[in-house]
């Protein structure tokens, strides 16, 4: 099967979708002939027009409820916003309109809303432009959040995305916008709610998002020299969550470890180890381990940066933990 | 304007309607049959009924907390309104959203909202969809004094006019933000100096002047119409009442104040116009009166004798 980068995977969704449906159109800061700021819309200016790939002033909560206010009305927008971090910016559009208009309103429309923008450390850009955000949002009814992990994950994903009639926040994580993997030439999707066994092993469950993903398969192919066999679920959207096979994982391994991006506290680690706690307590026969970024802001020197976020020396030592 | 008794007696009748309504909203909080509260729109009549009237069937509007009086003069239905004010499943929103969240997008109208400033960029995304699906649609985007110093309402006033996008932004300077008299939070004094610099007219008109109200929106559609932009159209009038049913809105101000305003009423004001220019008696006014009164009571007995939402509803309607 053909390689491509995972940037060029979502790039393939965006112009795959746009062809298919007259009523998507993309909007945001430096996304036309420039191509955004990390080039997820490269090209598509070219091919889309000015009418469709819409270029913004800098107005994070102009952009979003510009977004929702279209989508109420029979387009399907797709908002780029630039760092996950602007997040801040727009956390009205996002949180107090787009999440909560069907319901409060009684059903009475539906919005076909992507918001897509990116997450995580390790490129030394700071506290600022740094965050892996997302879990906030899962804290948020009405609203879906989504995290690829590999090329395919993010253009099966990314399609699901614009498709469905409900906003969804879609992270990528900025390390593997230049990683390849196989993505295939015929058309697919992937549903939201299933998760993804990315490595099968028997030992121990490691469950882990986006980025984490990675290092946990490292992690978990130097665990195997060791002659210890991870199993690494990749949850791949967060809402709506596959808790059946994380749990069905913990039944058979009796061992949990939680890898995500996002600060320990508060974050969606606790949520993940409280879900397996009530509902598979009596198959664990050690405790969660749970593995999150540092409560600190991101920092920028690459000395502190690198231990901020977890490693795959991080992964490995909680699951030697257990094991 | 004058020459067409149907338009004006029409427009005296939608304002009947906004004003028994909301009386009778205060009425019902103050019996308890309303859950929470509401934001009456008492004395601004004018501006929804002339804004509204200037727009076509399926035009849109965004809304405010203060929505009642849009809602209604864009063809919202009061039996369904009073419904949702008192949480009834019959409501609009089935009881999910109340006084604040009132929505029916097949009548055109985005929602009223809770958060000041909020349909601004709504009306730039209703008004860019329009633009989008050539269809001629306009959008009138209503909103407060108080919104106007929102950073939402920089981004989408400038937005729409980069854009040229065909909407009305309406402003309704009734003088407070909840407590706040403009005065202390605005520095200019009129709030349509503020679209010279987004580079389109903005305009002040009396906000209790209906016809007024009406000719200037409907300059501002026709530009939008033709592609030529956004308008700011300020209006100016009095908020009656505190700032919801729960304020008596006399901390702040003087009675002699709010006396001095109500003299100044959009309806007395409109119905002593129509009768001098021999577009309607006294009769005529008085059988409108009737009519509405019999109305709004209809509405209430409606919403009073409709069921609470089933508790089985409540995730319906979270996603699709």
């Amino acid at each position: 099967m053909r390689k491509i980068r995972y940037v060029d995977a979502l790039i393939e969704a965006l112009r795959e979708e746009m062809i298919r449906d007259e009523d998507i159109f993309i909007i945001g800061e430096d996304i036309g002939p420039f191509g955004g700021a990390f080039k997820t819309t490269l090209g598509l200016y070219e091919q889309f027009g000015s009418e469709r790939i819409i270029d913004t002033p800098i107005s994070e909560s102009g952009i979003i409820g510009t977004a929702v206010g279209a989508a109420a009305t029979g387009c399907r927008p797709i908002a780029e916003l630039m760092f996950g971090d602007f997040v801040t910016v727009a956390m009205d559009p996002i949180v107090n309109q787009a999440a909560k208009m069907r319901y409060m309103f009684g059903g009475k429309l539906k919005l076909p809303l992507v918001i897509k923008t990116n997450y995580g450390s390790g490129r030394s850009a700071a506290a600022q432009h740094s965050q892996s955000l997302y879990g906030w949002f899962t804290n948020v009814p009405g609203l879906k959040v989504v995290l690829p992990s590999t090329p395919y994950d993010a253009k099966g994903l990314l399609k699901t995305a614009i498709r469905d009639d409900n906003p969804v926040l879609f992270f990528e994580h900025k390390l593997l916008y230049t990683v390849t993997g196989e993505v295939p030439e015929e058309e697919y999707t992937i549903p939201f709610g299933v998760a993804d066994i990315k490595r099968a092993g028997r030992d121990v469950t490691i469950v882990a998002t986006g980025y984490m993903v990675t290092k946990s398969l490292q992690a978990a192919e130097e665990l195997a020299k060791e002659g210890i066999d991870a199993e690494v679920i990749d949850p791949r959207t967060l809402v709506p969550l596959d808790k059946a096979t994380i749990i069905q994982s913990v039944k058979k391994t009796g061992r949990l470890v939680i890898v995500d991006e996002g600060h320990k506290t508060g974050g969606i680690t606790g949520e993940l180890a409280a879900i397996v706690v009530e509902e598979a307590f009596d198959y664990l026969d050690a405790p969660v381990q749970r593995l999150g970024s540092l409560d600190v802001p991101v920092p920028f020197s690459p000395s502190l940066e690198k231990i901020f976020a977890p490693s795959e020396k991080d992964i490995i030592a909680a699951v030697k933990k257990i094991c | 304007m004058a020459a067409n008794k149907e338009l004006v007696l029409k427009m005296y009748e939608e304002m009947l309607k906004i004003r028994l309504f909301e009386e009778a909203t205060i009425d019902v909080y103050q019996k308890g049959l309303m859950p929470g509260l509401a934001h009456p729109y008492l004395g601004e009549e004018a501006i929804a009924v002339g804004a509204c009237t200037a727009l076509e069937n399926d035009d849109f509007i965004t809304s405010t907390h203060r929505g009642h009086g849009h809602l209604m003069a864009k063809g919202g239905d009061m039996k369904k309104m009073m419904a949702e004010i008192m949480g009834k499943k019959t409501g609009y929103c089935k009881g999910k959203g109340g006084s604040m969240h009132i929505a029916d997008v097949s009548l055109g109208i985005l929602g009223a909202n809770g958060i000041v400033g909020a349909g601004l960029p709504i009306a730039v995304g209703s008004a860019l969809s329009s633009k989008r699906k050539n269809n001629n649609k306009v959008t009138a985007c209503f909103f407060g004094d108080g919104a106007s110093n929102q950073g939402t309402f920089h981004e989408a006033l400038n937005m729409a006019s980069i854009w040229k996008l065909p909407v009305v932004f309406v402003c309704e300077n009734n003088q407070y933000g909840y407590s706040t008299a403009i005065s202390k939070h605005i520095a200019i004094e009129n709030i349509s100096d503020r679209a010279i610099s987004y580079g389109f007219p903005g305009i002040t008109v009396d906000g209790n002047d209906v016809e007024e109200v009406y000719e200037a929106v409907k300059v501002a559609v026709e530009r939008a119409r033709k592609g030529e932009g956004p308008t700011l159209i300020e209006c100016k009038s009095y908020r009656w009442t505190g700032h919801s049913v729960g304020d008596p809105g006399t901390a702040y101000r003087t009675r002699e104040e709010v006396t001095e305003n109500k003299a100044k009423c959009p309806i007395i004001k409109y119905g002593k116009k129509l009768v001098e220019n021999g577009l309607a008696t006294e009769e005529n006014l008085n059988n409108i009166k009737s009519s509405v009164q019999e109305m709004v009571k209809e509405a209430v007995e409606y919403a009073i004798a409709s069921p609470l939402p089933d508790e089985n509803e409540i995730y319906q309607d979270l996603y699709v």
